[in-house]
């Protein structure tokens, strides 16, 4: 199994989707990956030389930044937005939708499980 | 969509005028109505007073806040948590 930046990479599905389960990597850089090796992209990463594998982990890891150096950006960034107090900061720190979503209802991917709120009425029947 | 990089970032004409007269010298605090304005690196260390549509709130500008707008720093609304819920009464 090809380990590529502290990720196994799943060696029985298709190159394209199995570079995918690298946090970082999506279809277009699997892809783009792929073509720069000259890998077909329908090829298992289980059958792959190890002159490809090699290749492959040396494009990753020098140009793109990926997993535990990708989150840790991600993350400043976030904290950045929150030190500043801005309105993106606020709702991060809220844990509410950052980009102008709706509220009311939905948003549960931000907001996490229901929280059934006593004394509230549910919505009338018609 | 973002705007076109031939204009500039936006900055109201008349801030700008105060602005430039900020770096000119005196330090005091700008009253401002345009939230719409980009902060731009000579807003850096002044301090905005942005009208939140009822009261002045007084910005102070830090370098990474460069890029944003003024209104970014200028909640219009201050949701305290609902009536009867016991958490949540925080301000901010």
């Amino acid at each position: 199994m090809p380990r590529i930046s502290g990720v196994d990479v799943p060696p029985n599905k298709r190159a394209e989707i199995a570079l995918t389960s690298i946090f970082g990597i999506g279809r277009s850089r699997a892809i783009e990956i792929c073509e720069r090796v000259g890998l077909d992209p329908n090829a298992q990463p289980g059958s792959w030389t190890d002159e490809q594998t090699r290749q492959v982990r040396q494009i990753i890891e020098d140009e793109y930044p990926v997993e535990g150096q990708l989150r840790t950006e991600v993350q400043l960034s976030i904290k950045r937005l929150m030190d500043i107090g801005c309105y993106r900061g606020l709702r991060h720190r809220r844990g509410l939708p950052v980009r102008g979503q709706r509220t009311q209802t939905n948003a549960r991917t931000r907001k996490g499980r229901k929280k059934t709120v006593a004394g509230k009425k549910a919505a009338p029947r018609k | 969509m973002a705007r076109s990089l031939k204009k500039g970032p936006f900055v109201h004409y008349k801030l700008q005028r105060k602005v430039d007269e900020l770096n000119s010298g005196k330090k005091k605090v700008v009253k401002t109505w345009s939230r719409a304005s980009m902060i731009t690196p000579e807003f850096v260390g002044h301090t905005f007073a942005v009208h939140n549509g009822r009261q002045f709130i007084p910005v102070y500008v830090t370098e990474n806040m460069v890029g944003h707008r003024l209104g970014e720093f200028s909640p219009t609304r201050n949701f305290r948590g609902h009536a009867g819920s016991k958490k949540d009464k925080r301000g901010r």
